[in-house]
């Protein structure tokens, strides 16, 4: 019998390359399902709702404006803290969630996986989304802030055109964390020891990215000698700078620094999905 | 016309027993330098036969070894095998949950999997959300699902809780949603491990039913069950599995007997239908279990008519009073009744002196034509001192029944033939 003749070869070994999106692409309805499930899942039995979503980088964004605004006394490239921290929050929230939550997809699905076949690139797809909602109700939160410092307070804010690239940033950051979270999952299924780190690891990474708490200029003034490395190979820097500076006017953007980053991005995710595409078939055996 | 939809060659599946730690490290070092330097895996040589009751050298094991078969379509096809055989990992590797060591296998269609009931199901999702999820999960398009709605709720018979949490249900309302959705994916190839065993007996005819209708529709099954019984109703072909080996494959009345009569060897000395056993330095043991005839001959076969009697010898070291013997008979699978010996002598409670021991137990006569297999227990207060599962097995044939001028069907319904006399107490008298 001819192989082109089944439609399944189930061997172990399989081509190194290989995203599977065909699969995904034909189980739509199942992503669509997943998200729906975890968002219902969330706002199950709660009154709040989804207000809950608000409290979160508020909070955040409080305490930053206080402590580091307030108490430290550092500048913001004169953007008003409040929008300045909220901005850094909303995007960095939405990229520590989704690593968090995709860097545990093995684990947390082993029951499933062990009972079924579907496309397993779909949950952390449906993490990504989820997050990406979360990110939609905050980015609404930031718009009242906005115009409130806008026309309330007369801020002085000049828009500029690469705010247009909002649904592109919105893409990367999602990309980046599934990325990092693919491949810390995968590399956790058997050894376990990673797993310490992350939690812990992305807090930190939080310190190591400029634009979140620190603004990019003084971040270049305080640490001349690492400022270049830390800006320029954190692609996450990049995003939400080009944020900040197409919504406030202020920011370290420029399109070469930019469009390494989108190259830098790409490159993370695909090496995620290649390792969890691998990691997928005989996971089960291991975990 | 039939076509091979099923291929398996030489499908192979290896297991690392234990934990993970600092040891399997420094073997899966060794693996990447054999890799890298082109070389076969080390560990697939060291590999051993997966017997779980034995201990055995290696930490690696077969958990299926150099499986070969193949599947037509429309077939239905048993797995077979005691626990830890190796049907669930098949079905899983088939079903790609996971990977196989070595070998190949190969599918033509759309493969459906039901190796557990309710795969997904969410607690805090209606039933009507569920169905959904779980439709979805098992590889449906959210379209079909919903031109199956109804058709899964009425099979289900959820109906009033259709809007109400999963949570809030019965376990046995959830077992029969789950099954409803799975019993309408239209799968070409239908993987099923071990889910008839939920649900009440209805339910479970229902279950059954399904699955035929769903062979008869052209569509492929391979199915575990440990109900021989139905497997014997469903299924056209067996594959009988031994230690992650594959023993059999063919006709499933073959596969069958191979399997039941593949106990007594396991236990003792089978000699026809007689085992007798070592002794050992124990409170109570059995030595000998026969089945014979009235001459005390002991046979495998018999026919309507004969007496056949249970044999059992047994050895009791000191006096004790909380011994009982038990055995059970079950006919094609399906266990048809169990009796000890302390039912009659209940002044008795189990209560014997050292000493050796000889029952013979006369088998009544309403016993329908099939394949029956024996299990002798001893029992101690409640509890399963010594069991013998399966241990002997016998045919009894309705050939030599003479059905001239008799409305004799040789297979009617139900379980036994009770040979009841109908009695006409009133009746009109110029009937005919």
């Amino acid at each position: 019998m001819k192989d082109q003749y089944w439609d399944t070869i189930l061997s172990n070994k399989q081509p190194f390359f290989q995203l599977k999106l065909g699969e995904v692409w034909q189980s739509r309805d199942l992503l669509w399902l997943f998200t729906k499930r975890d968002i219902a899942q969330l706002y199950k039995q709660t009154i709040l709702g989804p207000l809950w979503f608000f409290i979160q980088p508020l909070l955040a964004t409080i305490v930053f404006t206080i402590v580091f605004g307030g108490m430290a006394g550092m500048p913001t490239d004169g953007i008003p803290p409040m929008l300045f921290y909220l901005s850094g929050q909303i995007f960095w929230m939405f990229f520590a969630e989704t690593l968090n939550k995709s860097s545990t997809t093995f684990r947390d699905n082993q029951a499933i996986f062990g009972k079924v076949y579907f496309a397993r690139l779909i949950v952390p797809l449906s993490i990504v989304i989820n997050s990406a909602i979360k990110f939609g109700i905050q980015f609404f939160l930031f718009l009242i802030f906005y115009f409130f410092f806008q026309f309330v307070m007369g801020a002085e804010i000049h828009p500029k055109a690469p705010l247009l690239l909002l649904p592109v940033l919105l893409l990367m950051t999602g990309a980046l964390g599934m990325g990092v979270g693919l491949i810390i999952t995968s590399m956790t299924t058997k050894y376990r020891d990673l797993t310490f780190l992350v939690t812990f690891g992305v807090q930190l990474l939080m310190f190591l990215t400029p634009s979140v708490i620190v603004p990019v200029s003084e971040f270049y003034k305080k640490y001349p000698a690492i400022a270049p490395y830390v800006v320029g190979l954190n692609p996450l820097t990049a995003i939400i700078e080009t944020f900040k500076y197409g919504f406030l006017g202020e920011g370290a953007f420029t399109w070469p620094y930019f469009i390494t980053s989108i190259i830098m991005t790409i490159i993370i995710f695909l090496t995620g999905v290649l390792f969890f595409n691998k990691t997928e078939k005989n996971f089960m055996d291991v975990i | 016309m039939s076509r091979p939809v099923i291929k398996v060659e030489n499908l192979s599946k290896q297991y690392r027993l234990g934990g993970y730690g600092t040891g399997t490290l420094t073997d899966d070092l060794k693996k990447w330098w054999c890799k890298v330097r082109g070389k076969e895996d080390p560990f697939l040589v060291v590999g051993e036969s997966n017997d779980r009751s034995k201990i055995g050298n290696s930490q690696y094991v077969w958990a299926l070894r150099d499986i070969d078969f193949e599947v037509q379509q429309g077939e239905v096809v048993g797995l077979i095998g005691k626990n830890g055989a190796g049907k669930s990992t098949l079905l899983k590797v088939l079903s790609k949950v996971t990977g196989p060591t070595l070998g190949k296998a190969y599918l033509k269609g759309r493969v459906g999997s039901m190796l557990e009931v309710g795969t997904g199901f969410h607690l805090e999702l209606s039933g009507r959300e569920n169905i959904f999820l779980n439709g979805t999960i098992l590889g449906m398009r959210k379209k079909e699902v919903a031109k199956k709605l109804d058709a899964i709720v009425e099979f289900a018979g959820v109906a009033r809780y259709l809007e109400t949490p999963v949570k809030r249900y019965s376990s046995g309302m959830t077992v029969r949603l789950a099954f409803a959705v799975a019993a309408h994916l239209e799968p070409e190839i239908l993987l099923v491990d071990e889910v008839l065993a939920v649900g009440d007996a209805e339910f479970q005819k229902k279950c059954i039913g399904k699955m035929g209708e769903v062979s008869d529709e052209g569509r492929t099954i391979l199915f575990v069950s440990h109900n021989l019984g139905s497997m014997r109703r469903l299924c056209n072909r067996g594959v009988l599995l031994e230690n992650g080996g594959m023993s059999y494959v063919g006709n499933i009345d073959t596969a069958l007997e191979k399997y039941l009569s593949g106990g007594g060897s396991e236990n003792g000395q089978a000699n026809n239908n007689r085992i007798k056993f070592e002794r050992k330095d124990q409170l109570a043991q059995l030595t000998e279990i026969a089945i014979v005839d009235a001459g005390g001959e002991a046979k495998s076969n018999y026919y309507y008519g004969d007496d056949i009697f249970v044999l059992i010898k047994y050895l009791i070291t000191e006096d004790t009073r909380n011994i009982a013997i038990r055995f059970s008979l079950a006919r094609n699978g399906e266990l048809l009744f169990l009796t000890q010996d302390v039912d009659r002598h209940e002044n008795l409670l189990g209560k014997k002196d050292a000493g050796e021991y000889s029952t013979r137990i006369k088998l009544p006569g309403y016993l329908k034509s099939g394949l029956y297999t024996l299990s002798v227990y001893i029992i101690e207060v409640g509890k399963i001192r010594e069991e013998k599962i399966d241990i002997l097995q016998f045919s009894l044939d309705d050939s030599n029944t003479d059905t001239t001028n008799k409305s004799y069907a040789p297979d009617k319904p139900g379980l036994i033939k009770p040979g009841l006399i109908w009695e006409y107490i009133d009746f009109p008298v110029h009937a005919i």
